[in-house]
């Protein structure tokens, strides 16, 4: 416990001196040399480009409030199941109206992925007979497109949601905020890695007819349900939350089975809705991301600020915001994951990096928290030093440790939460993010799991608009070009 | 007997971790029981068993903390023990992990993982700004090699040093002991009751040097960088430094190197000194003022102790007397900026301007790149010779070459050198330094002249190098060695032949 210190300079004249040394080796080692305690710091010169931005920013004064807030806000966030019900309800969504993952995007440059995905979603909700009717509708102007991210929404790979599909809707009671999530396919071929088929329109209307009000019911039976809960007992069960989701699908199955077994509907309706839920490893999945996205929302416009809120990817663009740049979006192209490929699948097949998952990863779930999830790591393409290696770089760009969300293996330490853009530049290191892979032709579907990083620009250009908003007359002396 | 029930939501701990926690907070003195755990229906009937009134509301994802003491004193200091023990499992965390660590990237992830209070910064310096202002959030406070930092960083800098009580040693600040360590380049002195505050790094290794030399010591060397003391930064370092130094024990005497100073901010300090109770005296490098070995010599008869005979070493290869072709130029090939100025402060009193790469006032300007004609005093430690190469007290290769060149030129007539010991500089500096002088002398002498040569060697016996080890060696190949840098100049002046 740290006492108040009378002596001046922190009793640095008194103290027996330990020393952190970044920069020329000759010094530490001279250090060393004396028997002084020395860190090194392995040093990496900034992300090209960021120097003029990250000077403005490090010496805003607003900068270690504002993030300390940040940090406060993602870390005290709630979440709470509330509802369950059509996207034409919760989001207000029209015919014709689709919400896709990731930064803004047009059907002219839409990935394969997505483009299967929003051509399958035509088909569920009639609006085309066809594939080939369906794009040529998209690419016509009667279609909206808009990211799910401008609703307070996410969406895992294409993350397309449509009217009629139903949608979990998480509720923050700390900050007042609502967050929706599709509800999760499972794996293979599904509309969400962009496969269409007649499989994936049997299960679509399933879900809509048969999943999604078994599941509303049961929510409204038990009453709010606390997904929070679920993320730090995930941790201490092997999962991290992105790629892996089996804990918390089965402690939600838990918490509902009661209200569903219950219903009055035919027990072949619920033993299948028990066996849907129960058997899809990701399907707790589209609760942890509204959940995380409940906390990343809840640290959103705050000045100066230099927290990343947002990492989404559309199949073509990854983009970031920040919390202190509002509504932009700052883009780069997505690169493609590495990782491990399903059947006789191959790196030529895999789409650029999709999703609103990396939601989980912005909020300390995910690639950051991997050391907790070491069952993870093969499907990823890792070993487990490798996991616990990425967890503790992560520390090196996030502001804090979780007060919550621990990673066991590294003797409960808090995850690393909240990515700071300045950490980023300055370090070099990337956020690390768990992923699957989509085919990159319409209508495959998954062909792998991986890992992949944001591309470095995204972060270099997000610092230029905050430091182009620090006020004038702090930081350094030349005028924003604005 | 008093209870309290206490539900938190939001945090969660495993069971095995709880069931630790409950048995730390049952020791607290008048605390009769502790159940804490997670609202599982087995904790709470628990909890219901042991007669605690628990909320119905509590569930499984709730903290549950059920106590019981004495009083409400008792109950008051098991919470309390409560949150102690929950930060020791947060500060475990952080301590330990089953596989290797990475390596902080950056200052401030350092310092948490350590414990630091000092940082040494030798970043580029278009960068070093941010790791500086790191480590200063961080509460460390920072010696700054590196250099090409701006005024106004600097300014901004050390404001939020002052903020958050912390010292900023720069930039571009070469020397510094700190708590007995030697940050930089620093000469291995005895402990001591002189604190030296130093806008100047060869300055400053001179004077505690000489200290050593007279029996004394240093209690700390707080650099400042060479800017601290001019009307723009205006002393912002100093300050601190003075201001700490008048309250630790170990100092009683502070002595002030700079290079010239703003006259305004000299009587800030002096007064700033009168105010602490402190005595100062002022070594600052200027036309008119006491060169640096009669400014510490001040100070030691100011704090009461005795001025020694400044050791100095002859030639022992002896100069012949009367040899004809001796040159009528007096070279200066230095690695220490303030004593290449003061060895053109002293000089130009009887030789009138000497030109340099770093000229006094009112001098000429030359490269040292070029070929020196007439009276020189060249610093191999300025940019212009350190672009895309080491420190000449690193990597001397230039500064030698530069000594041999003056040995087939006629117009040479004293060779002037320093050579500085100490942590930092180079393992066996002197060696190579002798080769170069003995090189120099023989060319001299194939042609006919004589060539003297001096050496002010900076240094103790404490060194890695060894003082009087160097000092042998270097008379060996023909130097007159002195320990004084000002005496040392004042012998090649006499060495030089005048017609």
């Amino acid at each position: 416990m740290s006492t108040p210190t009378q002596e001046p300079l922190r009793g640095l004249l008194t103290r027996d001196p330990v020393v952190v040394a970044a920069g020329a080796e000759l010094f530490s080692r001279t250090l060393r040399e004396q028997a002084v305690p020395v860190t090194d710091v392995q040093w990496h010169p900034p992300l090209e480009g960021a120097d003029e931005a990250l000077a403005r920013v490090l010496a805003d004064p607003r900068l270690a409030e504002a993030n300390a807030l940040a940090l406060e806000r993602i870390t005290s966030a709630e979440a709470q199941l509330v509802r369950v019900a059509p996207a034409s309800e919760l989001l207000g969504l029209e015919p014709g109206e689709f919400l896709h993952s990731g930064p803004p995007l047009t059907w002219e440059r839409a990935s394969g992925p997505m483009r299967g995905a929003l051509v399958g979603a035509m088909i569920f909700e009639g609006l085309a007979a066809t594939p080939q009717e369906a794009q040529e509708k998209l690419a016509g102007p009667d279609i909206t497109l808009a990211p799910c991210h401008s609703r307070g929404a996410v969406g895992p790979m294409a993350g397309v949601i449509s009217p009629s599909m139903w949608v979990f809707e998480l509720h923050d009671p700390v900050h007042g905020t609502t967050s929706c999530c599709s509800l999760n396919e499972g794996l293979g071929k599904v509309l969400r890695y962009g496969a269409f088929d007649e499989e994936v329109q049997t299960r679509l209307a399933w879900m809509r007819d048969v999943l999604g009000p078994v599941l509303a019911e049961a929510v409204q039976a038990h009453g709010p349900v606390d997904v929070k809960a679920y993320l730090p007992q995930m941790l201490q069960m092997g999962d991290e939350g992105h790629n892996r989701n089996r804990s918390a699908t089965l402690m939600f199955l838990r918490d509902l089975l009661p209200h569903i077994v219950r219903q009055d509907r035919s027990a072949d309706d619920i033993a299948e809705v028990c066996r849907f839920v129960g058997a899809n490893d990701h399907f707790a999945l589209n609760l942890v991301m509204p959940a995380c996205k409940l906390a990343m929302a809840a640290a959103k416009d705050i000045p100066g600020s230099s927290v990343v809120v947002t990492m989404a990817r559309n199949g073509t663009d990854f983009g970031i915001q920040l919390a202190g740049t509002g509504e932009e979006w700052f883009t780069a192209p997505a690169n493609t994951p590495e990782g491990l490929f399903l059947g006789s699948y191959g790196p030529e097949d895999a789409n650029p990096d999709i999703g609103d998952s990396a939601i989980t990863e912005t909020a300390g779930m995910g690639g950051f928290v991997m050391a907790a999830a070491p069952a993870i790591v093969r499907l990823v393409g890792g070993d487990v030093a490798f996991a616990l290696t990425t967890t503790r770089t992560m520390y090196e760009i996030t502001l804090g440790e979780h007060p919550t969300l621990q990673v066991p293996v590294l003797e409960f330490r808090g995850a690393p939460v909240a990515i700071d853009a300045t950490a980023v530049a300055r370090t070099g290191v990337l956020p690390q993010i768990n992923t699957g892979m989509a085919g990159r032709v319409a209508g495959t579907g998954q062909v792998g799991a991986g890992l992949v990083t944001p591309p470095a620009q995204v972060f270099v250009d997000a610092l230029a608009a905050l430091a182009q908003r620090v006020p004038a007359g702090t930081g350094h002396d030349e005028e924003g070009t604005a | 007997m008093t209870d309290t029930v206490d539900v938190r939501s939001g945090v969660y701990h495993d069971s095995v971790t709880l069931m630790q926690v409950s048995q730390q907070v049952r020791t607290t003195p008048g605390v009769t029981d502790a159940l804490i755990g997670m609202g599982t229906e087995l904790n709470l009937g628990l909890m219901r068993d042991g007669g605690f009134d628990v909320p119905g509301a509590a569930g499984p994802n709730d903290l549950v903390v059920a106590l019981r003491g004495s009083d409400e004193g008792a109950l008051g200091a098991g919470l309390a023990r409560l949150e102690e023990v929950f930060a020791e499992l947060r500060a475990r965390s952080r301590r330990t992990g089953t596989a290797e660590e990475v390596a902080p990237r950056t200052v401030g992830s350092a310092a948490a993982r350590s414990g630091a209070n000092l940082a040494l910064i030798s970043t580029p310096g278009r960068h070093a700004v941010a790791d500086a202002l790191d480590a200063v959030r961080s509460g460390l406070s920072v010696m700054l090699f590196s250099d090409n930092v701006s005024v106004e960083d600097e300014i901004r800098l050390k404001d939020a040093a002052a903020a958050a009580d912390v010292l900023v040693m720069g930039p571009d600040c070469g020397t510094a002991v700190v708590g007995g360590a030697y940050l930089g380049f620093a000469n291995v002195t005895r402990p001591g009751r002189f604190g030296v505050v130093a806008a100047s790094g060869t300055g400053a290794q001179q004077v505690m040097c000489l200290l050593d030399l007279a029996g004394e010591g240093v209690s700390h060397v707080l650099g400042l960088g060479g800017r601290d003391l001019s009307d723009a930064v205006g002393g912002r370092s100093a300050k601190q430094a003075l201001r700490a130094l008048a309250a630790d024990e170990a100092t009683e005497h502070v002595i002030i190197v700079s290079k010239p100073a703003s006259p305004a901010v000299v009587e800030e300090l002096t007064a700033l000194a009168g105010e602490l109770g402190v005595g100062v005296s002022w070594a600052t490098l200027g036309r008119g003022l006491p060169d640096l070995t009669a400014a510490t010599e001040v100070a030691l008869t100011a704090a009461g102790g005795t001025v020694p005979e400044w050791p100095w070493w002859a030639a022992v290869e002896p100069r012949p007397a009367g040899e004809p072709g001796q040159g009528e130029h007096l070279r200066g090939l230095y690695c220490g900026g303030t004593l290449a100025d003061e060895a053109m402060i002293i000089t130009e009193e009887q030789l009138g301007p000497i030109a340099s790469n770093i000229p006094l006032e009112g001098s000429p300007q030359v490269s040292g790149h070029e070929p020196l004609t007439g009276h020189a005093v060249i610093d191999f430690g300025d940019d212009e010779l350190t672009q895309g190469r080491a420190h000449p007290m690193i990597d001397p290769s230039l500064r030698l070459e530069k000594i041999r060149e003056q040995g087939t030129d006629a117009t040479c007539g004293v060779l002037l050198l320093d050579l500085v010991l100490g942590h930092g500089s180079h393992p066996d500096p002197a060696r190579e330094l002798a080769d170069a002088v003995s090189a120099a002398r023989s060319a001299a002498r194939e042609d006919g002249r004589q060539l003297p040569v001096v050496v002010a060697l900076v240094g103790t016996e404490s060194d890695p190098q060894g003082l009087k080890a160097c000092a042998a060696t270097l008379s060996q190949a023909g130097a007159q060695v002195h320990t004084s840098h000002a005496q040392a100049v004042r012998t090649a002046l006499q060495l030089l032949a005048r017609p």
